[in-house]
């Protein structure tokens, strides 16, 4: 352990994407995959190198500004949390379609038992659906070899390769051991320049040369190095594990010997010859995946084999959330433990706005001009505001996808609930808020848009906001009348007023855009005290 | 030796660092580790936890199982019981401070959360923002609770003195100094309440 690194798997795979060359790195941040970007802008050998780190504005931005670098020969790596897979999942497709030129990852962190998210979806169907490979670490040393592994594969078939990680494996640290690393890639040309021009002509070709190539990957599945088959002697059963669910397996067994065969499966498609020789030489079947039952739904039509399939469909491991070692032990029928039990006394201590927190004013303000009218009027949004649906605010009543305060707050207005209300941070708004907002203008929806700078994204943890100090310019430029664009102070020495600036903006029939500005209380205190250090 | 530690407290309050220090002493006796952190939105005020295993054999698991830890170490008493199904019936020690981090509108009474944690068989309770005033740093709470743990983590006192002047080598001979006393009267209370 000594020569190791101690390393979160996020930092293992900002690491290996460091020595197997990038150029650039293309993220928005989004909890669990934050880190991964946020190691490169920290590392010393990456601002030597220049590799491209700074934020996109989101998601799709990202995935196409990484497309490009990839055009351009060299090695990109795009980062994302699951529901960022959503956001850029059109240039994401179509990436499979155009192939990759330079090595491209697509990072994509999914949120089993939702930790931090408004979804548990699993990636992995995200890859099998734009059929690319996926690579699925079991632990940080994995994480960071497949990066490497990852890259070659992508410039050997010149298609994007997708890495699946869970909150677990992206926020778990353990020791990883660095291998040689590698120069970038010349900037260089793809072979044939209309490659990335899908029109449908191309397209069909391409598709077919996909298609093609999925047999390749089929093949390299077989002899993969993350997919492993063990054997075992007792083959009343057998184990098809996945990623990080292996460790929780051998958990259970002392010194991690599992009695039964185990196919453990790192890289996707599926290596059909080794399924086909668990299925052939086993009783029954256990399948054990972190995120949904993608392989189980796989297996069941794959092959009908005539055996039992045991797993999350038929209830030996629960439908949703996070895998642990306790829920193996009892698919296993083995000892559980359990600890004593919680006292009745406990009582949730969910998480809040920090004290001093610039919402807490702006919400105050806002609840007081709202007591007026009749509740469940206030869309809103993904972020530390969010948390203003809990007590003592109840302010906010939706939260669904970035950028959906305007667009669902217009849709209400369309309907007929005058006045509407989208409440959305600054940094969400340059995600996915502008176009929103462009349609209400052109439609001149009687909407109030209450944009809460506090010029960072703060949830994640205070990343640059692409937009700031140019948020009203951004709305004038859309076309929303500038005396209805109105900055507020959320301090309370000012409560009155803004109270008073709300009610005028809320009563204005056309769209109206509030700003109540100033700085994350967060941000400050690590600015101060980096100043007074 | 292998020990699974869970690490308790609330958003904020610098869990983190106390498993940073473990970790550092651990990695210097050449033990494996893995270490399962909370980071995002339960940050912010919410209840947070950590899963730390040492061991000297490779471990697999990045979760401690139910029923399974050594120890629960808490930076806040109501937070220190919310883990007890993780912690061994039979051997498990829990450590915790006793001064409540109270911003939720329903927290239970002191009384009863005190009188929850001294049906355990096995437990420290003490006031570590009380002793790490005396120590002269407010800040160093989680190294009185640190101290307090470290009879029961397997490995040398001496260990997490040399952590401490490692992790906080940047911060100054007085910050570590501070860390230091603090360390020292979380261990001296417990050798006295074992």
């Amino acid at each position: 352990m000594a020569n190791k690194l101690l390393l979160l798997g996020d930092e293992a795979i900002a690491l290996g994407a460091l020595d197997a060359g990038i150029s650039g790195i293309y993220a928005y941040p989004g909890t669990p995959s934050t880190e991964i970007t946020e190691f490169v802008q920290n590392s010393k050998s990456a601002r030597e190198r220049n590799v491209h780190c700074t934020w996109s504005s989101n998601e799709k931005t990202a995935m196409e500004a990484a497309l490009g670098m990839s055009y351009a020969g060299k090695r990109a790596m795009v980062c994302m949390k699951h529901v960022g897979l959503n956001v850029a999942a059109d240039p994401f497709i179509n990436s499979a379609i155009t192939g990759a030129n330079g090595g491209l990852i697509v990072v994509s962190a999914d949120d089993p038992s939702m930790h931090s998210s408004q979804n548990e979806q699993d990636s992995r169907f995200y890859g099998k659906f734009a059929l690319v490979p996926i690579l699925e670490p079991s632990n940080q040393q994995e994480a960071y070899d497949m990066v490497h592994y990852g890259f070659d594969f992508s410039e050997k078939y010149k298609i994007p390769v997708l890495l699946r990680i869970t909150t677990r494996m992206a926020h778990s640290r353990s020791g990883v051991a660095r291998i040689e690393c590698r120069e970038e890639n010349d900037l260089h040309m793809p072979s044939d320049l209309r490659q990335f021009v899908l029109l449908p002509a191309i397209a069909r070709k391409r598709y077919k040369e996909l298609l093609g190539s999925h047999q390749h990957f089929i093949e390299e599945s077989e002899i993969s190095p993350f997919n492993t088959y063990y054997e075992g002697t007792d083959k009343s059963l057998g184990i098809l594990v996945a990623g990080i669910a292996l460790n929780y397996l051998k958990e259970n067994y002392p010194g991690g010997k599992v009695p039964h065969p185990v196919l453990k499966i790192g890289q996707y498609p599926l290596p059909r010859k080794l399924v086909e020789k668990l299925l052939g030489e086993c009783e029954e079947i256990l399948i054990i995946e972190d995120g949904y039952p993608m392989i189980e739904e796989m297996i069941q039509g794959y092959i009908p084999c005539g055996k039992k399939i045991r797993g999350r469909f038929d209830g030996t491991i629960p439908r949703t959330g996070e895998l642990n070692p306790n829920i193996l032990a009892r698919a296993l029928g083995l000892t559980d433990t359990m600890g004593l039990p919680v006292p009745d006394l406990m009582v949730n201590r969910p998480p809040q706005l920090c004290a001093g927190c610039p919402h807490i004013d702006s919400y105050k303000a806002l609840n007081e001009v709202m007591e007026e009218l009749t509740k469940g009027r206030v869309f809103s949004d993904i972020g530390c505001y969010t948390l203003g649906a809990l007590w003592p605010y109840e302010a906010i009543n939706s939260c669904v996808d970035m950028g959906a305060s305007i667009t669902m707050a217009k849709g209400a207005a369309d309907a007929g609930l005058v006045p509407a209300i989208a409440v959305i941070g600054d940094s969400t708004f340059t995600h996915s808020g502008i176009t929103g907002l462009l349609d209400a203008v052109n439609d001149k929806s009687p909407l109030t848009v209450i944009i809460l700078d506090n010029e960072t994204t703060g949830m994640t943890g205070g990343q640059d906001s692409a937009a700031h100090g140019r948020l009203e310019s951004i709305c004038k430029g859309i076309g929303v009348e500038e005396e209805h664009i109105r900055v507020l102070k959320p301090l309370k020495k000012y409560h009155e007023e803004n109270v008073k600036i709300l009610k005028e903006e809320i009563a204005y029939l056309g769209v109206s855009v509030v700003i109540p500005r100033r700085e994350c209380i967060v941000t400050v205190d690590k600015r101060m005290r980096q100043k007074f250090k | 030796m292998k020990k699974d530690i869970i690490l308790a407290g609330v958003g904020g309050q610098g869990i983190i660092s106390i498993a940073s220090v473990i970790g550092y002493a651990a990695l210097q006796e050449k033990m494996f580790l893995k270490q399962s952190e909370v980071h995002g939105m339960s940050q912010r005020g919410g209840d947070v936890m950590s899963n730390l295993r040492i061991s000297h054999d490779e471990i697999a698991s990045d979760l401690i199982p139910y029923g399974q830890a050594d120890l629960i170490i808490s930076v806040e008493p109501l937070e220190s019981l919310r883990y007890l199904e993780y912690l061994s019936p039979g051997h498990g020690w829990l450590v915790t401070n006793t001064t409540p981090f109270n911003n939720i509108p329903n927290y239970p009474e002191l009384e009863k959360v005190m009188a929850e944690l001294n049906k355990l068989p096995h437990h420290i309770a003490l006031d570590a923002d009380l002793l790490a005033k005396e120590a002269g740093s407010a800040r160093s709470a989680n190294m009185v609770i640190l101290g307090a743990a470290s009879p029961f983590l397997g490995l040398a006192y001496e260990k997490f003195e040399d952590a401490i002047r490692f992790i906080f080598r940047s911060k100054g001979d007085a910050v570590i100094g501070k860390n230091l006393d603090a360390l020292k009267l979380g261990r001296d209370f417990a050798d006295k309440n074992i």
